[in-house]
């Protein structure tokens, strides 16, 4: 169970190149899925056309329960992708975990904190961004401040508190999930026995991870829509 | 099995590299979906949105008119049962006043008859009395003159006959 992580050095950066194959497959899978469905679309929707306004709709009405959709509307296609991305992510490393020569290589990219961080990260800056864009950099400053002077640190140990918990959330819960899935299949099923008393539990925990996955997914685009709405709102 | 390695962040070897191209992925896919996909969805959820706007307003407009169009019906339906009413009771009217008419003529042309008629009887009554006055005239003149014969001698005869035609020449 302990697998290293396959590293490698190019132009002078370290990258996973697990990681690198996981978001790979799972951007790929996510814009396979979102290009198929929308192929043949009609006035009256069909199939998966129908999912995937279903999925519109959900992210929509995220946004809507945030701020009102004039400003929100151009977050629209973030918190899609980004419910699909991490979503996506969140079940790869469901079915199985693939590892070669003692390098893990398939697994969730969000069972890495680089990668939730990065997520993460990019959220927060980009709520900063739409922030100063849409209320001009002094009010944005002035959000610091309010509604109290005093309360400026812990606005600014918020940001930060914001950005950990969002990345590390998402990780947490995927990590935690593949560790007992991989205890689970890896380490009690054992003989014919160990694989007997394994399965039942296993399948539980199956089905308990792909919620998870979904829940995730809807908390971390739920999560943005809020932080952005904290940003870009004139009344919070 | 697991060192607290496996639980500390970045203890692993932090792979910086890993960011960017996460990052990149992201933004890569985001404006690839956008592209491809959102965007023709978004496009036809538009284009529905928009479809059923105008056919809501075209529904609402077309019973407006319905609605017009019935109160015209019914007004024109009315109008057609008023001037249906006045017919009638113009031809009643008009009846009425034509049985009067017929009556009063045929009161007056059954008068008219019986008047006639009347004088006719009278005409031909003086007529006959006319008639008989002289029957008994000439009746009585040849009783006379058969009595006369009886008694009457030559002279008196001629006497007789002269007075007559005397008085004859005066009748004249």
């Amino acid at each position: 169970m302990n697998h290293e992580a396959p590293l490698a050095e190019f132009l002078g950066l370290t990258f996973n190149l697990s990681n690198v194959l996981m978001v790979t497959v799972a951007s790929v899978i996510v814009f396979l899925i979102a290009v198929l469905s929308t192929r043949t679309l009609a006035m009256k929707p069909t199939g998966m056309q129908n999912f995937m306004e279903w999925i519109m709709d959900f992210v929509r009405n995220i946004i809507k329960s945030n701020m009102d959709w004039k400003t929100g509307g151009s977050f629209h296609i973030l918190g899609i992708t980004l419910i699909m991305y991490v979503a996506i992510s969140n079940f790869l490393g469901l079915p199985f975990a693939i590892t070669y020569d003692h390098y893990l290589w398939w697994k969730s990219p969000t069972a890495d904190p680089i990668i939730t961080m990065t997520l993460a990260v990019m959220v927060i800056a980009l709520t900063h961004y739409y922030g100063i864009r849409m209320k001009g950099f002094s009010e944005y400053g002035k959000d610091f401040f309010r509604p109290m002077g005093f309360l400026f640190p812990l606005k600014i140990i918020e940001e930060f508190a914001n950005t950990l918990t969002l990345g590390l959330r998402l990780y947490g819960n995927i990590y935690a999930g593949e560790i007992l899935l991989g205890l689970l299949a890896g380490s009690l099923a054992t003989g014919l026995w160990g694989t007997l008393a394994a399965a039942l539990p296993t399948l539980a925990w199956l089905g308990f991870s792909v919620f998870i996955g979904g829940i995730q997914a809807f908390i971390f685009v739920m999560l943005t829509m809020v932080y952005m709405a904290h940003k870009v709102s004139h009344d919070h | 099995m697991f060192t607290l390695d496996a639980f500390v962040l970045g203890a692993s070897g932090f792979s910086e590299g890993d960011i960017l191209f996460q990052l990149v992925m992201f933004l890569i896919l985001m404006a690839l979906l956008k592209k491809f996909a959102w965007g023709p969805l978004m496009g036809i959820m538009k284009q529905r949105e928009d479809h059923i706007a105008g056919e809501i307003e075209a529904a609402e407009r077309s019973r407006a008119e319905a609605k017009e169009q019935l109160e015209e019906q019914r007004k024109l339906l009315k109008e057609a049962r008023q001037d249906a009413q006045e017919l009638i009771e113009n031809a009643r009217r008009q009846g009425e006043a034509q049985r009067e008419e017929i009556i009063t003529a045929a009161r007056a042309e059954s008068e008219r008859m019986k008047e006639a008629t009347l004088r006719e009887i009278e005409t031909e009554k003086d007529q006959a009395v006319a008639a008989l006055r002289e029957q008994v005239a000439t009746l009585s003149v040849l009783v006379a003159s058969k009595e006369i014969e009886k008694e009457l001698t030559l002279e008196e005869q001629q006497k007789l006959i002269n007075e007559t035609i005397e008085k004859a020449g005066d009748l004249r």
